[in-house]
């Protein structure tokens, strides 16, 4: 069996009311190189940090090797950080950065010497020792941080986003290098990183991280392949996420066509959200293989391969990547394999809020006071608030709105744009709609009285 | 580009009539006797004097004693005010600063009245307080700046790489602070080798120091002698403001 040489176990933490991490449970085995993956602000470098011991959980516990390390202060734990902006220190030369661990050990000269030349030889950087850290390229000081931390020779490596301010040709190089070393040293790698190509070409396990929450564990394959929600179908890699059905065991419907898949135990007739890799789509001419036509509308040279975008005969848009381009205008008969369909549980089919009503025909939920029948209940009756995410509207004014909130996340859906907007409590609202938004847009948000249905806190049904 | 530079002008009279000239003409009446003629007298006649050279060195050992003082005071001051978790307001830095508002005679005259008032005599010990009381922001703000705008990570890198709190301090933040300090000790060190006030009023003029000699030589008319005193003096701070060499940028941001 593998042994596990650190174990997180229901870690939470919140910087003043904003939950940073909320009940995270992981493992890492020793040895392996894993990725903390997902959008600034998702906890992957607080979870990291914690691990460095920077920073205590709030509740839960964090092991090494079984042992419980969670108060333990950062010079006594067996690992070491890669920094993000490297942190050398700017009044010691080379050899003095790498050198500074070992001193604080108190090991002989000559073994300080040795391990110094050993270390720099291996991130290639010999005859720097001499340098001033600030004159050194990012490339090179990110080599000296490497160097200043593998020199104590830890059980684990930590590294948080390294190489985000490097440019790319370097990134490329300092991925493989990093791989290597990795192979070498045989340690244990925890790596922090937002992009997910980086984390796809390094890891053998990705955790992807999102709002505080571990999204999905898994291998670089499993996690490509199969997203277990739009969040990681969309945050790696390019997707076509559409609206399905699942109406049996191993048959899907989508696009409005038809499909076999692999996937089994969703029920029948339930709704589902389905990601297709847009190189998954292929091309064909024989009508007996076709399932669906569509015409192209868009076709862009992307270096290996080609992008083009096509509309279905059933309306929708879908992205397909293949090394054959197909003009602009071309009819194409097109099919998708049973495994390459990734069918997922919705996480969500409407938003539904805690309510109280405040009045006849008045409801309040996200701190906002809406119009509603509220007929079969009393004023300050707690109830649920249903509003089905095509039914919010989005408008760029505020006068007329009912609250504001920000666009946060934009997924494609084919033929509609579901929209998070956050309001300004923090909260999520999900919206369905055909309007083009950014990422980041103001919008006011309105709900008719009619498109609210209330019901008893004990009908909500998951 | 002619038209731009004519903006200077205001500024370029200000510094030729405010500056320069002031400094032309301590040169030129150090190298002055009495009655007009060319002499190096002044000078020579300080390095001759056993009182004026007593009285100088004097004046370092009380500057040096004061920055010491200082530097004891003001750092672990700074470092409490810019360590986020020990302090989280602002207002607790401009109390510290506020003293700085109120014209330094005032304070030093208000200080001798309180040791008068409590029976202490004035002394050096009533000097070397009234001096640290005036002198010690000029210590902590720059030191504070420096430690305030110091990259946190420096002093997590060197925990990670397994040293203690005290090591962190001793390896770390302090070199990386020192340039705070040496900004500290210049802003601290040349005004006290010049002071007269304080030690005047402190000290009941017990002590003279060499800023009290410059001003009596001047007050009694002795134009030539005080300007050769008050040239020498601005030598030895040119020396030490020498030595500051290339920390000019972190020295800037500690100034108030």
């Amino acid at each position: 069996m593998e042994e596990k040489i650190i174990e997180i176990q229901h870690v939470s933490k919140s910087f003043g009311d904003k939950n940073v991490l909320r009940d995270i449970n992981l493992y890492v085995k020793k040895g392996e190189f894993i990725t903390l993956l997902g959008p600034s602000g998702c906890g992957k470098t607080t979870l990291l940090r914690m691990i460095a011991g920077f920073l205590q959980p709030d509740e839960g516990g964090i092991l090494m090797d079984g042992k419980d390390i969670t108060g333990m202060p950062p010079h006594l734990r067996r690992l070491n950080t890669v920094f993000q902006r490297y942190a050398l220190f700017p009044h010691l030369d080379v050899y003095d950065n790498i050198a500074f661990g070992l001193k604080l050990k108190k090991t002989p000269e000559e073994e300080i010497d040795k391990k110094v030349r050993r270390v720099l030889k291996l991130v290639s950087m010999s005859d720097y020792e001499d340098r001033d850290v600030e004159s050194l390229s990012g490339g090179q000081q990110q080599r000296i941080a490497i160097a200043r931390a593998i020199v104590n020779q830890p059980e684990i490596l930590l590294l948080d986003e390294p190489l985000a301010a490097l440019d790319l040709k370097m990134r490329k190089d300092m991925q493989i290098e990093l791989k290597e070393m990795h192979r070498k040293l045989g340690i244990t790698f925890i790596y922090v990183t937002h992009d997910q190509e980086e984390a796809l070409t390094l890891s053998d396990t990705i955790v992807v991280m999102n709002e505080g929450r571990i999204q999905q564990i898994g291998t670089p394959i499993d996690i490509y392949n199969e997203p277990v929600n739009c969040f990681v179908a969309d945050f790696i890699g390019e997707s076509n996420i559409l609206k399905g059905r699942m109406l049996r065991d191993r048959r899907v419907a989508f696009i409005k066509h038809e499909f076999d898949c692999v996937d089994e135990g969703f029920g029948e007739d339930v709704p589902v959200d389905v990601v297709v890799r847009p190189e998954d789509i292929y091309f064909t001419t024989d009508p007996d293989r076709c399932q669906f036509r569509a015409k192209v509308n868009s076709c862009t040279f992307k270096g290996v391969h080609y992008e083009m975008w096509v509309d279905t005969d059933t309306g929708y848009e879908l992205m397909i990547q293949d090394y054959d381009p197909y003009p602009v205008g071309t009819e194409v008969m097109l099919y998708i394999d049973p495994d390459d369909i990734q069918v997922m549980k919705k996480e969500r089919v409407a938003n539904v809020y805690d309510a109280r009503v405040t009045g006849a025909g008045k409801v309040t939920f996200l701190d906002t006071e809406f119009a509603c029948d509220t007929e079969g209940f009393a004023e300050g009756d707690a109830v649920q608030a249903t509003v089905s995410f095509e039914k919010v509207d989005l408008l760029d004014n505020e006068e007329t709105a009912d609250l504001t909130g920000h666009v946060a996340v934009i997924l494609y859906m084919g033929d509609h744009y579901h929209l998070t907007v956050k309001t300004e409590t923090g909260e999520n609202i999900w919206v369905d709609t055909n309007d083009i938004w950014d990422k980041g847009d103001f919008v006011g948000i309105k709900i008719l009285p009619e498109d609210i249905r209330l019901s008893k806190p004990a009908d909500r049904h998951e | 580009m002619s038209k731009r530079s004519s903006w200077a002008l205001p500024y370029f009279i200000f510094l030729v009539l405010f500056v320069v000239m002031p400094l032309v003409l301590i040169l030129f009446y150090a190298l002055q006797d009495s009655s007009g003629h060319f002499t190096l007298s002044n000078i020579t006649k300080f390095f001759t004097d056993k009182d004026a050279l007593s009285t100088f060195a004097l004046s370092i050992e009380v500057a040096l004693e004061n920055t010491v003082l200082c530097i004891l005071i003001g750092y672990p001051t700074a470092y409490i005010l810019a360590d986020k978790s020990l302090n989280r307001s602002a207002v607790t830095v401009v109390l510290f600063i506020l003293p700085m508002w109120v014209n330094a005679l005032m304070r030093t005259l208000a200080t001798a009245e309180l040791f008068t008032m409590a029976g202490i005599t004035l002394g050096k010990g009533t000097l070397l307080f009234g001096m640290c009381y005036d002198y010690l922001p000029f210590m902590i703000y720059p030191i504070y700046n420096v430690l305030a705008k110091m990259d946190k990570s420096y002093a997590e890198a060197a925990q990670d790489l397994g040293a203690r709190p005290w090591q962190v301090f001793a390896k770390v933040t302090l070199p990386l602070s020192m340039p705070g300090v040496i900004s500290g000790v210049m802003m601290v060190f040349m005004p006290t080798v010049s002071t007269f006030a304080i030690s005047e009023f402190l000290t009941n003029n017990k002590i003279k120091l060499f800023g009290t000699i410059i001003q009596e030589n001047i007050n009694n008319s002795m134009w030539n002698y005080g300007a050769a005193l008050a040239l020498i003096m601005l030598v030895i701070i040119g020396i030490t403001t020498f030595f500051q060499k290339d920390d000019g940028s972190e020295a800037a941001g500690g100034a108030l």
